[in-house]
């Protein structure tokens, strides 16, 4: 299986046995274990883990191994989850396809002639052809969503602050989010049980009553008030998911939801702002890798300048090289304010059209990406289409509030997700219409025929 | 000739000493093997997130309000982007817009003269680790890094432009590290960088409003390199001037050993720091009411200090001002004054015989063994008479040594002070009887001789004699014969 879907940078086959069998000795000695026990939970090759190699698909990264693991990774290691393996994903998580890690690109189980979408390919495909039970990926721009869609698995990325960062090493610090990969929605409610809460480690994680997730898995949605954002299903959307998210939504009414169409007027800005921010601080997030500490350093150098750009110049991928050099334009003298500043104004507009809208709805709803998984290599040639693929998901990660991918349907034979939105801290009406969804529908029970 | 006008502004950087970095629980302990006093957060590693030592900022109020500073209600950490291999993350946790201090002053002495220099702002950042070079920086094949260092809280303290010569600066600069230490916030040890200092200095012809182009100076370790450096940037500035030539923005470095400002790097070549709000870390409200309680567990500062020591003790300004110039000096001298209610006395000796000592020594305060309380014994002893004065410099210097009493030592080496006046009438009668032709000469108005009979009785007692005492009876005998 592994041959032909490449999930994986590194497996850790023994360190899962090793964690199954401490699992088995506390099931013989009758102790009390926790739903994770024992439960083979992957982690994206950008969260570090003690020991175990961690290289965010970057040749810079080559031979890292971190001397701490993240905090998510204590925690599900603390909840007894078993940790099958690594899984790769588009180099430092600047992607949509997972064709830029530097060292080979994942296959959808679906048609491996596909992409499993990005950037947490891997986590999304080992879910989805049953080569890990549930995983670990991180968002920034639709990062758990899109392959989520694409693979046809739940993906959730929580509202941000609610996931501890430590750990993750950082694309874009204000956007970035840990979130779960599942089959189903009482999986998914198990691991962020297992992953959210405060951080003393991370200043930005949040003080907040974590709920028990697996009280919203209710199947009721009568009363809920829906929103569609019309900018959502604009004319970009390919008109078979269009189709089969129309479907979903009227599944939703059936159920007793109320629909209307709404606007977010500031989405057409969602893209250049994101593209301005996500660049800006990634520009400075990356420049430690300099080859001084560790990580690969170029051979051959004359001084430390020149080892600093040789190294970055080889140790970085093309696309991680372009947006470093966007960002370092955006937040250069003379340009900041008409870039970044402006952008972060513009970040506040759209998170105001989010606020507006969740005044009159409980939950919006949308495609989660414009078309289903694109064929390997037909949009690495032009970045701005590939940017496209993100139009739905950008928006959220821009203010804050989370969002998750549920298997709605297929277009001739590949998964489409439909995307949920909700406000700050409400995981649990996610949780409670992917529910209700899920039971009221069969997507989530098809499986890639290999 | 055009007479020119110099213009000088200090950024000075003080480490404070907190147990731990300003973003991690690691030690700032100076010191120690290269990269023990490290972790992930401050060596950076992939995935690390800082959070903010909250000492840290009461340490940065602290300095703050002692500089008269206001503070934000509202503040924020920035990054500051640039590549230098001292740096684990090629950017520096700063403030930019935001600092969390600023529109202070400090009132400095110049030429019996108080000038008001205006503190700009005061925020907080972390330090970087150190290069090791083999060799020097330009010849070195390779450097090593030691990280110990990088993360250890800084304030920066930046003045107006507002001195008006390098005696100036170093005013300041004296000053600052006053307060500094006063408030307790740092060691301020300029020999182990836990204060350090760049200035920008220009010229401009006297009466011109308009500054003129200015030059940053590095490397200023020392109060006399500062003078130094800015003395001779004063005459190089000038020179270049008179000679019609033009100043070029740049950064220099003093080169202590040949006395000389070198170019550093150009400003034309300036790095873009590319400041922007570090995600990583949350604005700051700094809650007002926090703020009144640091500003009143402040200790009275050196000039308030100056001040009531001048009204209360009647102390002379000069007095005043370096018993304030530490708070350990100043305590020690208070302590003293407690037990003996003479301020000027105690002054005298800590000015005179305990400065020598200290300073012969190369002891600090600290470690002296005197304490305040035998400071007063001692001079307790010569009120009553017990020890002359001469005696008690002899039993000071020995305090000093041992940390013995006044009174053990005066026992031990049987220093009583002779006041019996038949037994010192005859070591008069004796001298007077060996030395006729100095009472000859006393007698001829040679006052002057009088000095060297006194000194002999002094010679023959060992210095124990009382000496007004001994005055009195030579004058008496002389005074008789001669009628």
């Amino acid at each position: 299986m592994e041959d032909r879907i490449a999930a994986y940078i590194t497996r850790t086959r023994e360190k899962a046995l090793e964690q199954a069998r401490a699992v088995d000795r506390q099931i013989r000695n009758g102790e009390k274990i926790s739903p994770l026990a024992g439960i083979p939970v992957a982690v994206k090759d950008n969260i570090c883990t003690d020991g175990i190699l961690t290289t965010a698909a970057s040749r810079m990264l080559a031979g890292f191994v971190p001397p701490y693991s993240a905090t998510v990774v204590k925690r599900l290691e603390a909840a007894g989850a078993t940790l099958p393996g690594k899984t790769n994903l588009d180099e430092f998580a600047m992607g949509s396809s997972t064709e830029n890690s530097a060292f080979f690109t994942t296959r959808n189980p679906w048609d491996t002639g596909r992409v499993p979408g990005g950037s947490s390919g891997g986590s999304a495909a080992a879910v989805a052809c049953g080569e890990a039970v549930c995983a670990l990926g991180s968002d920034t721009g639709g990062s758990i969503r899109l392959p989520a869609s694409f693979c046809g698995v739940i993906g959730f990325k929580p509202t941000y602050g609610a996931v501890s960062r430590y750990g993750l090493i950082a694309f874009a610090s204000s956007l970035d989010q840990i979130g779960p990969f599942s089959r189903d929605v009482t999986d998914c409610a198990l691991l962020l049980n297992a992953i959210c809460g405060h951080d003393p480690l991370d200043s930005t994680s949040a003080r907040f009553d974590v709920p028990d997730f697996t009280r919203f898995l209710v199947n009721d949605i009568r009363g809920m008030k829906i929103g569609v954002p019309e900018e959502y299903m604009a004319e970009g959307i390919n008109s078979g998911v269009r189709e089969v998210v129309v479907k979903a939504i009227a599944l939703l009414e059936s159920l007793g939801a109320s629909v209307e169409y709404t606007n977010l007027p500031h989405t057409e800005y969602a893209l250049s702002t994101y593209y301005l921010i996500a660049p800006a601080e990634a520009s400075s997030n990356l420049a430690r890798y300099d080859g001084v500490r560790y990580g690969f350093r170029a051979a051959k150098t004359s001084d430390v300048m020149d080892m600093f750009m040789k190294t970055r110049s080889q140790g970085f991928g093309a696309e991680v090289k372009r947006r470093i050099m966007l960002g370092t334009y955006a937040l250069s003298a003379g340009y900041y304010d008409a870039y970044y500043l402006k952008a972060l104004k513009v970040r506040t507009l759209i998170k105001e059209d989010f606020d507006r809208a969740f005044e009159k709805y409980d939950l919006l709803v949308s495609p989660v990406s414009p078309t289903t998984a694109f064929r390997c290599g037909e949009k690495t040639g032009d970045p701005l289409e590939m940017y496209l693929s993100d139009i739905c998901t950008i928006s959220l990660n821009l203010a804050g509030i989370p969002g998750m991918s549920i298997p709605c349907g297929f277009v001739e034979g590949m998964p489409v997700g439909l995307q949920l939105m909700g406000k700050h801290f409400d995981e649990g009406t996610l949780l409670r219409a992917a529910y209700t969804f899920e039971q009221n529908s069969d997507y989530h029970r098809a499986f890639p025929v290999l | 000739m055009t007479n020119y006008e110099t213009v000088i502004g200090l950024e000075v950087h003080v480490e404070l000493k907190t147990r731990s970095k300003i973003f991690c629980d690691s030690t700032t302990e100076f010191g120690g093997e290269p990269n023990t006093h490290v972790c992930p957060v401050c060596l950076g590693l992939p995935g690390v997130l800082p959070v903010v030592n909250k000492t840290v900022v009461e340490y940065a109020i602290r300095a703050a309000l002692a500089l008269n500073c206001q503070i934000a209600g509202f503040s924020k950490f920035d990054r500051k982007n640039y590549y230098y291999p001292d740096m684990p993350k090629n950017y520096q946790i700063s403030q930019y817009d935001l600092p969390i201090a600023g529109h202070g002053y400090l009132d400095i002495d110049v030429n019996n003269e108080v000038r008001r220099i205006g503190i700009t702002r005061l925020h907080m950042e972390e330090d970087t680790g150190k290069l090791v070079h083999q060799g020097t920086i330009t010849t070195t094949p390779y450097s090593l890094v030691d990280y110990n260092r990088a993360g250890v809280p800084l304030v920066e303290i930046v003045s107006g432009p507002d001195l008006r010569s390098p005696e100036e600066a170093r005013v300041y600069m004296e000053k600052l590290k006053t307060i500094i230490q006063y408030t307790g916030v740092s060691d301020c040890k300029m020999e182990e960088g836990s204060l350090r200092c760049d200035a920008n200095i220009s010229i401009r012809p006297v009466g011109n409003e308009q500054f003129g182009t200015k030059t940053e100076i590095k490397n200023l370790n020392s109060f006399k390199a500062l003078y130094r450096a800015l003395s001779y940037e004063v005459e190089r500035q000038t020179g270049v001037l008179n000679k019609g030539g033009r100043i070029v923005q740049e950064t220099r470095t003093w080169d202590e050993r040949e006395g000389v400002t070198l170019p550093l790097r150009s400003k034309e070549y300036a790095h873009d720091y590319r400041y922007f709000p570090d995600p990583d870390l949350v604005p700051m409200i700094i809650d007002p009411e926090w703020v009144e309680d640091i500003r009143r567990s402040l200790p009275e500062l050196p000039d308030a200090r100056r001040e009531r020591y001048m009204q209360e003790y009647g102390l002379p300004g000069y007095d005043a001002g370096i018993l304030t110039s530490t708070k350990e000096l100043a305590d020690f001298f208070e302590s003293c004054v407690s037990a003996y209610p003479n301020p000027k006395a105690v002054s005298n000796w800590m000015m005179g015989d305990l400065s020598r000592l200290l300073n012969a020594g190369g002891v600090e305060l600290t470690a002296c063994k005197i304490k305040p309380a035998q400071l007063a014994s001692l001079l307790q002893l010569m009120d009553e008479g017990i020890i002359s004065g001469r005696i008690a410099k002899t039993v000071f210097e020995e305090m000093f040594a041992s940390g013995k009493d006044p009174g053990d030592i005066v026992k031990e080496k049987g220093l009583v002070q002779i006041s019996d006046k038949s037994a010192i009438m005859a070591v008069v009668e004796d001298v007077l009887a060996k030395n006729p032709k100095s009472a000859a000469d006393f007698r001829a108005g040679k006052e002057r001789a009088l000095g060297f009979l006194v000194g002999q009785v002094m010679k023959t007692t060992r210095g124990k004699a009382n000496p007004e005492l001994v005055d009195k009876l030579l004058k008496e005998k002389l005074l008789q014969e001669k009628l």
